[in-house]
């Protein structure tokens, strides 16, 4: 690494991706190949988890039991299989990646939804020889309810059919087709063996009919923001910051990470709800004053004038309107033991602010398989439905299609203080 | 206004990571009663330290560092601490398990897994329960350990501060659930996201201050199996056979207990060069820490309350 070199390590950007797919799509294979690839494991961690004994060298991902490396916990490695989401990290010159690895099956969607609520971007495992089975369309319906911007589609283990492109686009037509229905936008489909590393680092030389990128390449050129500092401006109030001192007597700071847009001094700032209106007098930080701020920074703000503003209100530009109701319609992923009851009281996490709520109806649960929207008394952990709650008090939030930050909430079970719901607000 | 204008703004990875870091910070203080910072003295606790002051600044820490001290530390170590915390006005908190220390407790005698579990597990929840502390910070990173890389930012800990990894709450978007019962407590990891060269780099871009012993230097050093081990003078008669102490130029890609880390082979005497090595490192830093070997050791650990 050059003196440049150490400059662009600096300045590479970030990009949060999820994997999903069960240990029979090679999951782990794709995974320990991106990180032997990208040299994102360590010579000591691979040797540990190296097949014969007595290896002194790793030359390739053949020889190391790839779910050893990935299945941290030792009641993983009891039962062989994967429990909970696994965070990986690997950077390539470009770009540093924060992978969430999750668990395929479908007693663990909770898992799943967990590993991709901060993905921008996913990859779906394809078995070539067993084509698009019905949990790939789960995990892509899930996948395209959570907004996902980018959908990858890896069809692997194209080795196993003989690097034959008719299955590749069989099996993309059929992709491309339900995507389709589910609105998703950006879907690229690419073919890939990951024992053999065809596609995913290097091209290798099986498939020359595919001339799209390697997994690689496509990752490391995907937008890693969705413009989210252009959406309009929203900071949710975290903290007030008084420190008191003799040197700041009179200070208080608005302490928040931007959940989108941008910001400027002298901008003029509405608080929600009070609707109390000011300037931005000054945007704060340790390396001092800014000119502007955007998503998703963390910032401190002052403003001219003394308004009623504290942690859970949010602040927004003066034009901006958030919608505010004490009724609340969302796609919920249910992911607690118990099952959601509608006659049990919750406490709704959204941002910075924790409101008591009521389940008013159950409209529906969606069949995950059929898409159909069935009737339902309840729904059971690792089921999806759309809910309308009754808030205690109401909230300031937009729809999760428009602002994945203001447009999502966390369901809380009073009783056992557990996360058991994931809301994406219509 | 920007809006509805096609992106102009970029954050660099590191800046985001030291975002999120804030975030999370920050909701601990919001939500919690008496929180705490573990403090270790390291590079991983020093920039935990650095992003808590940007977290609020200008107004000074809400909340107290603690280090829970084995006695076993490198006196660089206590030196860099002390001088520090002074120098940036923190309020340091010093905890050990005198009745362990006062027996005697060490790596050698007792073997390095019961050492471990008196003076840091033991010391760690005693000074938790006497201080009263609802949530503590902590700076472990997913990335060090295939254990710490299905740990939550937010790791509920139970009455006896024992980690259960098959009964985590889920974490969804940037939503932190720091709800819990009378008893219970959470660890926070702020810099989960973070990998080793994050942190290099950051603590270059930002001139982080670091305990010198990161940086190589001729020092005298004993080598025992793959470790070089530091020599002091008090270790005379603890040398085993064969072993001579000897100038090496070397530094420390991490920092424990003194009788358990070893140091690396290093021509890296600034940052710059520090981060290059890091780069081209084909081992993991947790090589150099004993504590580490051992077929579930981290696990185990954490499950009795380890951080």
């Amino acid at each position: 690494m050059t003196e440049l070199n150490l400059k662009v390590a600096e300045e590479i950007e970030l990009l949060r991706l999820v994997t999903v797919g069960s240990v029979d799509d090679g999951k782990s294979t794709l995974i320990g190949r991106l990180l032997v690839d990208t040299k994102g494991a360590f010579e000591d961690q691979l040797l540990a988890v190296r097949k014969k004994k007595g290896t002194t060298h790793i030359a390739s991902a053949a020889e190391i039991d790839l779910a050893m490396l990935t299945d941290g916990l030792s009641a993983e490695r009891e039962q062989g299989i994967t429990i909970d989401v696994a965070y990986r990290y690997f950077a390539t010159p470009k770009r540093k990646f924060i992978m969430a690895d999750c668990p395929g099956h479908e007693q663990y969607t909770r898992n799943m939804v967990t590993g991709a609520s901060t993905a921008s971007a996913a990859i779906i495992l394809i078995d070539a020889r067993n084509g698009v089975m019905p949990q790939t369309k789960r995990h892509t319906h899930i996948l395209g309810l959570l907004g996902i911007p980018h959908l990858i589609v890896a069809i692997n283990k194209m080795d196993l059919v003989n690097h034959d492109q008719a299955v590749f686009e069989s099996i993309r037509a059929e992709m491309n087709e339900y995507c389709a229905k589910q609105g998703v936008k950006d879907l690229i489909c690419l073919p890939m063996s990951a024992l053999d590393g065809d596609m995913v680092a290097v091209r290798g030389n099986n498939m020359d009919w595919y001339e799209g990128k390697t997994l690689l390449e496509t990752l490391e050129s995907l937008p890693v923001l969705d413009d989210v500092d252009t959406k309009p401006f929203r900071l949710p109030v975290q903290l007030v910051n008084r420190p008191q001192t003799p040197d700041l007597p009179d200070y208080r700071g608005f302490m928040g990470t931007i959940a989108s847009g941008t910001v400027r001094v002298g901008d003029a700032v509405k608080a929600i709800p009070s609707g109390n209106t000011s300037t931005v007098k000054e945007i704060v930080t340790f390396d001092g004053n800014l000119e502007e701020a955007f998503a998703p920074q963390s910032i401190t703000l002052t403003l001219n004038d003394e308004i009623d503003l504290s942690r859970g209100d949010m602040l927004v530009h003066i034009d901006g309107e958030t919608s505010d109701s004490k009724e609340l319609v969302a796609n919920v992923c249910w992911i607690g033991d118990e099952p959601l009851s509608v006659r049990k009281k919750y406490i709704i996490k959204h941002t910075t602010n924790s409101v008591k709520a009521m389940v008013a109806s159950i409209d529906f649960r969606r069949d995950i398989h059929t898409l159909s929207k069935d009737d339902a008394d309840e729904l059971a952990m690792n089921e999806i439905g759309q809910i309308t709650f009754k808030l205690m008090k109401p909230i300031h939030c937009d729809s999760y299609a428009d602002n994945r930050m203001t447009g999502s909430f966390i369901v809380i079970d009073t009783f056992t203080n557990n996360t058991v719901g994931a809301g994406m607000i219509v | 206004m920007s809006e509805g204008n096609k992106s102009e703004h970029k954050l660099t990875q590191l800046k985001a990571l030291e975002a999120e870091s804030i975030h999370i910070i920050r909701e601990v203080v919001a939500e919690f009663r008496n929180p705490v910072m573990l403090y270790s003295v390291g590079k991983d606790s020093s920039v935990l330290l650095h992003l808590a002051r940007k977290a609020f600044y200008p107004a000074p820490l809400p909340f107290p560092l603690l280090h829970v001290d084995t006695g076993f530390k490198f006196k660089e170590m206590y030196e860099f601490r002390d001088a520090f915390c002074k120098e940036v006005g923190v309020n340091l908190i010093v905890r050990r398990n005198e009745d362990a220390i006062a027996k005697g407790m060490n790596p050698k005698d007792f073997g390095v897994a019961r050492c471990c579990g008196a003076l840091k597990t033991q010391g760690l929840l005693d000074a938790l329960e006497e201080g009263e502390y609802d949530a503590a910070f902590g700076g472990a990173r997913r990335d060090e350990e295939r254990s710490r890389a299905k740990e939550r930012v937010f790791s509920m800990r139970d009455e006896f501060g024992q980690w259960d990894p098959k009964n985590q709450r889920p974490e969804l978007w940037n939503i932190y659930n720091g709800r819990i019962h009378e008893g219970e407590s959470v660890r926070v990891f702020p810099i989960s996201n973070w990998t080793e060269m994050d942190i290099w780099l950051y603590i270059r871009e930002e001139n982080i201050p670091i305990v010198p012993l990161y940086f190589a230097k001729e020092r005298l050093m004993v080598e025992r199996k793959h470790l070089l081990i530091p020599y002091y003078e008090e270790m005379k008669d603890q040398l085993l056979e064969g072993e001579e102490p000897k100038m090496v130029m070397s530094r420390f890609r991490t920092l424990g207990c003194s009788p358990c880390t070893g140091a690396v082979r290093s021509d890296a005497t600034n940052m710059d060069e520090i981060v290059i090595e890091a780069a081209a490192a084909r081992r993991s830093e947790r090589e150099t820490r004993i504590i580490d070997h051992g077929s579930n050791s981290m696990e185990d650990k954490k499950k009795e309350g380890y951080f």
